[in-house]
């Protein structure tokens, strides 16, 4: 979904969330509460730059309005693919990003994560999946890597990797997967308003994650392990 | 002097640790193993490629874990990342005097693709919880595979990072960049600029390592004795400076350049003689540091 149809149907039509380049902003009023919101649009790729205009965001918003929700609206094709931006330490400034919205929480901001369109990997990570909680809308889709390149890097063929992304949830994109195993809390679907309102009034400091994933049988033995590792001699 | 970086993941633990003190939870014989790699005919390994436990550190009981790189690249999967994040819960539960990961990852293993990257958002939870506990965090870089994806991002939420110049650290591959933006960009088959981007002494140099040592398990041992007590609480001040050190070094490099960028950035970030970087030894790199 277009982002600008996402925040009109969220916040209606003077949403005041402005564009600029690929990054997305602003403080809305949901329910005669403030929000802030920050994302991305054009899938775009998020290096350096992109993750440090967005932490930035975070943290003004904990020096500035302690406790205000924080909304993270992604789209994005994963991280920079550029020498320079490893060069310049793109994992650092990941880690940054996430550390900050981790931190943020820590303060008492519900910080909320929806992916609107789509999410890869490094641009993911330190961003909905760090926040209490994440959710996505049902068209949106959620992957690691796109299949010629795991081809290249696990050695088994497209047409295999095609086949398991059909059946197998551990590859397929779809964000139903994501739900399953614990990874995505909830699909938005009818009222997108009522959905976040109940997103917001529902989201918990704690990582549920692994034991959703065994409940919602996606993600089958990473709650048990993390249990037999407590229980271990 | 022992390389740390061709040891195995468990010589490691038997070396920069107390001699046989390293106790291991859910050891091979348990048969802990990923449910996924069989439905692709892949290989598994009984201890799906990490060993954790606890161990003791002149005296100081501690948290363990050591990837194996030599298994899968040290990809985090479904069970590899769960025995990290329980390692982790207990942690924060028993509060041992520190927690040790002995990193060597490619990050998400691709074989369990949607799994693995959860996984790691989780471990990345989970060590920021532990440090938020005052319990340090201490990442050990120094495998042969480097430490890459996902598990780079986890080494910088660490309270401290402790390479060897033969341990690389980064997000992306040099392969997966290659493979995707062209060998123009990143041509993973020069060593030297492969070491320049990703390698410890550029790790060092730039501040995103807090401790340089030699390639030896007895150098590796020393620095997480040190790192005992490096608990470094996350703050405002703290996420602060380091915005402004990040901001300040992607303003310093400027967008396009002819001469080779490492160089330029060590330069620019006021390294002295910098061109002669690649050729100094570790004990002459430690003064160079400006950052």
């Amino acid at each position: 979904m277009d982002w600008n149809t996402l925040a009109t149907a969220l916040f209606g039509a003077d949403h005041g969330i402005s564009q600029e380049g690929d990054v997305l902003r602003g403080n809305v009023r949901f329910d005669g509460n403030p929000l802030t919101v920050i994302g991305t649009t054009n899938h775009a790729p998020i290096g350096v730059r992109l993750a440090l205009e967005q932490a930035r965001v975070v943290l003004d918003t904990v020096a500035q309005h302690p406790g205000r929700p924080i909304l993270l609206l992604i789209d994005t094709q994963g991280q920079m693919l550029r020498r320079r931006d490893e060069l310049l330490g793109i994992n650092r400034a990941m880690a940054h990003l996430g550390m900050s919205i981790d931190f943020a929480r820590r303060r008492g901001h519900r910080v909320l994560g929806l992916v609107y369109d789509q999410a890869l990997s490094g641009g993911f990570i330190t961003s909905g999946l760090i926040a209490d909680a994440c959710d996505a809308l049902p068209e949106a889709e959620i992957r690691v890597m796109r299949i010629p390149a795991m081809a290249r890097v696990t050695k088994i063929s497209e047409d295999r990797l095609t086949e398991l992304s059909r059946s197998n949830p551990v590859f397929a994109p779809g964000v139903e997967n994501y739900v399953a195993m614990g990874g995505v809390r909830r699909l938005w679907t009818g009222d997108l308003a009522v959905a976040l309102r109940e997103a917001l009034a529902s989201a918990s400091g704690e990582d549920v994650r692994a034991a959703d994933g065994r409940t919602r049988g996606g993600r089958r033995l990473a709650a048990a392990v993390i249990q037999r590792v407590l229980d271990a001699a | 002097m022992i390389s740390f970086a061709e040891c195995s993941a468990r010589e490691r633990l038997a070396r920069v640790f107390d001699a046989a003190t390293f106790h291991e939870w859910l050891p091979p014989t348990e048969r802990v193993i990923s449910p996924h790699l069989e439905q692709l005919g892949v290989p598994s390994a009984f201890d799906d490629g990490v060993a954790i436990g606890r161990a003791t550190l002149e005296g100081h009981t501690v948290f363990v874990a050591a990837q194996e790189g030599e298994f899968m690249g040290g990809g985090v999967g479904e069970v590899h990342g769960a025995k990290l994040v329980g390692l982790l819960r207990r942690a924060l539960r028993d509060r041992p005097a520190a927690v040790l990961l002995l990193a060597e990852s490619g990050g998400v293993r691709l074989h369990e693709a949607n799994a693995g990257l959860i996984a790691v958002s989780e471990v990345m939870r989970a060590v920021l919880d532990v440090r938020a506990a005052g319990i340090p965090v201490v990442m050990l870089i120094g495998g042969a595979n480097g430490c890459f994806g996902g598990m780079g991002i986890v080494a910088r939420c660490a309270d401290r990072v402790v390479m060897s110049d033969m341990g690389r650290l980064a997000m992306s591959g040099p392969e997966v960049i290659e493979a995707s933006q062209g060998v123009e960009e990143f041509d993973s088959r020069d060593r030297a600029l492969v070491w320049r981007t990703t390698g410890g002494k550029h790790r060092w140099l730039s501040g995103d390592c807090d401790v340089l040592v030699k390639d030896d398990v007895a150098a590796f041992r020393a620095a997480a004795i040190d790192a005992l007590d490096a608990s470094r609480p996350v703050s405002m001040e703290t996420l602060e400076r380091e915005h402004a050190l990040l901001a300040r070094r992607l303003r310093l490099l400027p967008d396009a350049l002819d001469s080779d960028e490492a160089v330029a950035l060590w330069g620019l970030l006021g390294v002295a003689d910098a061109a002669r970087v690649p050729d100094l030894d570790v004990d002459a790199l430690r003064s160079l540091r400006t950052v």
